[in-house]
């Protein structure tokens, strides 16, 4: 067997794409199936500079339509693969994740989110929150990791294999432009050393013995004949994800427990209201704040009493309202008021958030 | 004393009896396609190794129809499902079998990519003029003059184009390890022969293979049994030409 490509833990300073494709072959991925589009085009070149030496592959397809579908078919043939995209490209991509949604294909998707709609900017935004946890003709059945540095981009995208295969749901690591391309340091490691024992994969199809014979054939299906045959199995994939749920939920708070104001965000945003928090502090205001890590499932019961208990909320984000969509659904029944920055395709800085908190109160 | 005989009607060993009698209409090709497919896969001795993809359209009937895992995918997506099977997994001997809709309309940018990639896997494109499951409209195959609930004053050349020629477009943009061939139902002999080696072609791990078999739509059609042999042996034949576009040689020593 081919050397470990990383061994132990190794400090590293680099980009967040070279971290994905770090965090792949330390996931021991097989296949990652790719088209270029900005800003994760790294992620490509990083891992088939590394890909050959450790025996894993790459395939540079047509378009975004058919890395996903091609995506599906390895994991489909029992192989840890996945894709990654921006943009137009997540797009294009929702057919193939719904196909993955609808016969629990155990995908990984890296999304790294630019500017939208259209084309619209190469760089950053928060906006593909709505397409990457409820897109295509479906129920939103997938988990949808939101990071905020290079730690984790690194420790999500190996938790996202092991969700993915553990689950059975199509998995996304929701990273942005800003950390694809900026570079910090990280620690990398080999995911044995800290004690996680990636989740084994299995052929669906493709399987030993002869089919009729020594088993039944795979007929793997995603359209039905009746309603009812459909509400049966929506109904199952829904309940499956329920029962999930609780399991992987994930969310971070800081300084919440007697805040005044309760910030609200996501992703890389959440650095900027880290440091606004620590400035309100220091100047007497009474800051805190909550960070969903999965925006599905989404932390609601750990929301809600610290929703309930803060005189005001703020809610603070690179797009006009789609991660307040998913708050609010949360919040229904709450009557805590609720302001908001909503900067679609724009960074935001703790300064704006600081003043912000400040003309609230 | 009587003896009931109970005649079994014959069907290629890889097929899955549970699921007989097909779901297909009386009279449409896909039975016959499949069946020529399945004694392919008989002759070879390769059902373990099959993956079987199947598009949208008429021919995701298919999804449960032999005794080999089978995967049924998207419209147009049947040839990106099995490229993806086919890269992690080069064991498998993977087809991808989609109707002319799916393999020239939504579908084309996958199917001149792979050919392109020589991907090594097996495309099978069923044409039967027209999409079939949506009701007869009109596709990138329909003959000039003819009559689809999208063309109903009949496909005019001028505003429409003229027939998508899969196997020769295949052909023009393979190297000379590709395998390409069309067939017809009406020949289904050497349909199977083309699916034969078709087949060797991607065991021998050549590259890409590529059969278009003419097929009929009596349904959609409105053709009663003569006049439907008729279309698919006299009309289709004069567009579409029925043999061999690329055959690689033998390797030495086989």
């Amino acid at each position: 067997m081919a050397d470990k490509p990383i061994q132990g833990e190794k400090r590293m300073f680099m980009t967040g794409n070279e971290v994905c494709a770090y965090a792949a072959l330390a996931a021991n991925v097989d296949v990652m199936y790719g088209y270029p589009i900005t800003p994760q085009n790294e992620i490509m070149h990083y891992w088939t500079r590394l890909a050959p030496k450790h025996n894993r592959t790459f395939l540079q397809t047509e378009d975004e339509i058919s890395a996903g579908f091609t995506t599906c078919g390895g994991v489909m043939s029992g192989k840890r693969c996945f894709t990654a995209t921006a943009g137009p490209g997540n797009t294009l991509m929702q057919e193939a994740m719904s196909m993955a949604e609808m016969m629990r294909i155990p995908a990984v998707f890296i999304i790294q989110q630019r500017g939208g709609p259209s084309t619209a900017t190469v760089i950053y935004s928060q906006q593909e929150v709505t397409m990457t946890c409820f897109g295509a003709n479906g129920e939103g059945l997938r988990v949808v990791y939101s990071t905020s540095s290079h730690q984790e981009l690194f420790d999500y995208t190996i938790k996202s294999f092991n969700v993915a295969w553990k689950y059975r749901f199509p998995t996304f690591v929701l990273g942005d432009g800003y950390q694809a391309k900026m570079r910090e340091s990280v620690t990398i490691y080999d995911p044995e050393v800290r004690g996680i024992k990636m989740v084994d994969t299995y052929p669906l199809v493709g399987l030993p013995g002869m089919p009729g014979v020594d088993r039944d054939p795979a007929h793997l299906r995603n359209t039905y004949n009746t309603e009812e045959e459909l509400y049966e199995v929506v109904k199952d994939l829904v309940d499956a994800y329920e029962k999930m749920a609780p399991e992987i939920v994930e969310h971070s708070t800081m300084e919440c427990d007697d805040a005044d104001v309760v910030i609200l965000c996501h992703g890389i945003v959440s650095r900027a209201a880290i440091e606004a928090v620590r400035n309100l502090r220091a100047a007497g205001v009474k800051a805190g704040f909550f960070r969903p890590i999965t925006l599905r499932p989404f932390a609601k019961d750990a929301l809600r009493p610290i929703a309930e208990k803060a005189k005001k909320l703020l809610i603070v984000e690179s797009s006009q309202g789609q991660f307040a969509k998913i708050v609010t659904d949360a919040l229904y029944g709450l009557t805590t008021p609720m302001e908001t920055i909503f900067k679609p395709g724009l960074g935001i800085t703790s300064d704006e958030i600081v003043n912000k908190v400040k003309a609230m109160i | 004393m009587t003896v009931a005989t109970v005649l079994e009607p014959k069907m290629p060993k890889c097929w899955r009896q549970e699921t007989k009698p097909h779901k297909f209409c009386p009279g449409c090709g896909h039975g016959d396609i499949l069946k020529a497919l399945g004694t392919a896969i008989d002759e070879l001795g390769i059902q373990d190794r099959v993956v079987f993809g199947c598009d949208i359209g008429c021919s995701l009937l298919s999804w449960d129809l032999f005794n080999c895992d089978s995967i049924q995918t998207h419209h147009g997506r049947t040839t990106p499902v099995m490229t993806g099977v086919k890269r992690a997994r080069p064991d498998r001997i993977c087809i991808a079998y989609m109707g002319d809709g799916g393999g020239y309309a939504i579908g084309s940018q996958h199917l001149v990519n792979a050919a392109s990639r020589n991907e090594k896997i097996l495309v099978i494109v069923a044409n039967n003029v027209q999409y079939g499951m949506t009701g007869g409209q009109m596709a990138p195959t329909t003959l000039p003059g003819m009559k689809t609930e999208t063309s109903p004053y009949g496909r005019d050349p001028e505003s429409t184009g003229n027939p998508t020629l899969g196997p020769e477009m295949v052909a023009a943009i393979t190297p000379a390890s590709a395998y390409v061939a069309r067939g017809t139902m009406a020949n289904l002999r050497q349909l199977t022969q083309m699916f034969k080696k078709a087949l060797q072609n991607q065991i021998d791990g050549n590259g890409f293979s590529f059969v278009e078999a003419l097929s009929a739509c009596p349904t959609n059609w409105r053709t009663n049994a003569a006049k439907t042999w008729e279309f698919v042996e006299k009309e289709m034949t004069k567009y579409f030409k029925v043999g061999e576009l690329k055959a690689p040689a033998k390797k030495e020593g086989q």
